[in-house]
């Protein structure tokens, strides 16, 4: 299993809030696929899967604000 | 960081998020460098993912009437408006070659139209929490942007003529009560945007190089 964590993104940026999840639980994802879409300051950013695999779990809903090094998904490897 | 740089001239909105979606791609697969696109709109409204509809001030028949199109798009931040007055930098900028840092590439885009203003002897400044620049307290200049992958695109809207800063008020700026103004209002004279352009070019030079 693969935490997806919320990684640094910039100094003094401590939180982001999710807008957007591109797949829901049980859907496949390729490495690299856009994840979810999260808003911080004026910037919306992509996170991107770190592998391939299906998502097993989704840990912050749309709308929800979450810290940096926080896990917002687990991914079950595949191959 | 190096750029190159694409003037595009006075756009529709639309046009110009096709020429930064091609570029975004162009960049992402190292066909081509970071790239800075400058141009100016047509009147437009852009939403992005903090806008409510509601800060739109007129009804959808006479935004059609006046012809001022409403795209909701994928930066970040609420409600704005462009016209021809402003020049827009939409940086398509690959971070991996700058600062991976949100934060201060927003803050560099504010050092861009801050310098700017200063340039003209404007005294102009970025307020806490209120990414943007601002003169007397007053919006000169708006950012919103995107990133994916590192690379930016969206950006920088810079009010340079006073003639269609009344448009503002047909929506409320960044969802919030303020005033906008431009650097021919703050200067009290006229400003050819050609040579505004050239220095914002060499603005983006000395901040992103």
């Amino acid at each position: 299993m693969t935490k997806v964590i919320l990684p640094e993104l910039g100094e003094g940026i401590e939180k982001a809030t999710v807008s957007y999840w591109y797949f829901k639980v049980g859907d496949k994802v390729n490495e690299k696929d856009d994840l979810v879409e999260l808003t911080t300051d004026k910037a919306t950013f992509n996170l991107p899967s770190p592998c391939p695999g299906t998502i097993l779990e989704i840990l912050a809903s749309e709308g929800d604000t979450i810290n940096i090094g926080q896990v917002i998904a687990v991914i079950e490897e595949s191959g | 960081m190096e750029f190159k740089t694409l003037d595009l001239g006075l756009v529709d909105f639309q046009e110009a998020q096709d020429a930064q979606k091609k570029i975004f791609l162009d960049v992402k697969s190292g066909a081509l460098k970071s790239t800075l696109i400058l141009c100016r709109h047509h009147p437009v409204i852009t939403l992005g993912r903090q806008a409510d509809k509601k800060n739109i001030l007129i009804s959808p028949k006479e935004l059609k009437k006046r012809e001022i199109p409403v795209y909701e798009i994928e930066r970040g931040g609420n409600i704005t408006y462009h016209g021809p007055g402003q020049i827009i930098a939409y940086p398509i900028f690959d971070l991996n070659y700058f600062k991976k840092d949100i934060h201060l590439f927003l803050r560099s885009l504010e050092k861009v139209a801050i310098s700017l203003f200063t340039d003209f002897r404007v005294k102009a400044a970025a307020l806490p929490g209120l990414t943007g620049v601002w003169i007397n307290n007053k919006k000169a200049a708006s950012i919103g942007i995107a990133v994916r992958n590192w690379i930016t695109f969206h950006g920088l809207s810079i009010n340079i003529k006073k003639n269609d800063l009344f448009n503002f008020q047909l929506i409320r700026p960044c969802g919030m009560d303020i005033t906008v103004t431009s650097l021919e209002e703050a200067l009290d004279k006229d400003v050819r945007i050609e040579a505004v352009k050239e220095k914002i070019i060499h603005k983006f030079k000395g901040i992103f190089n």
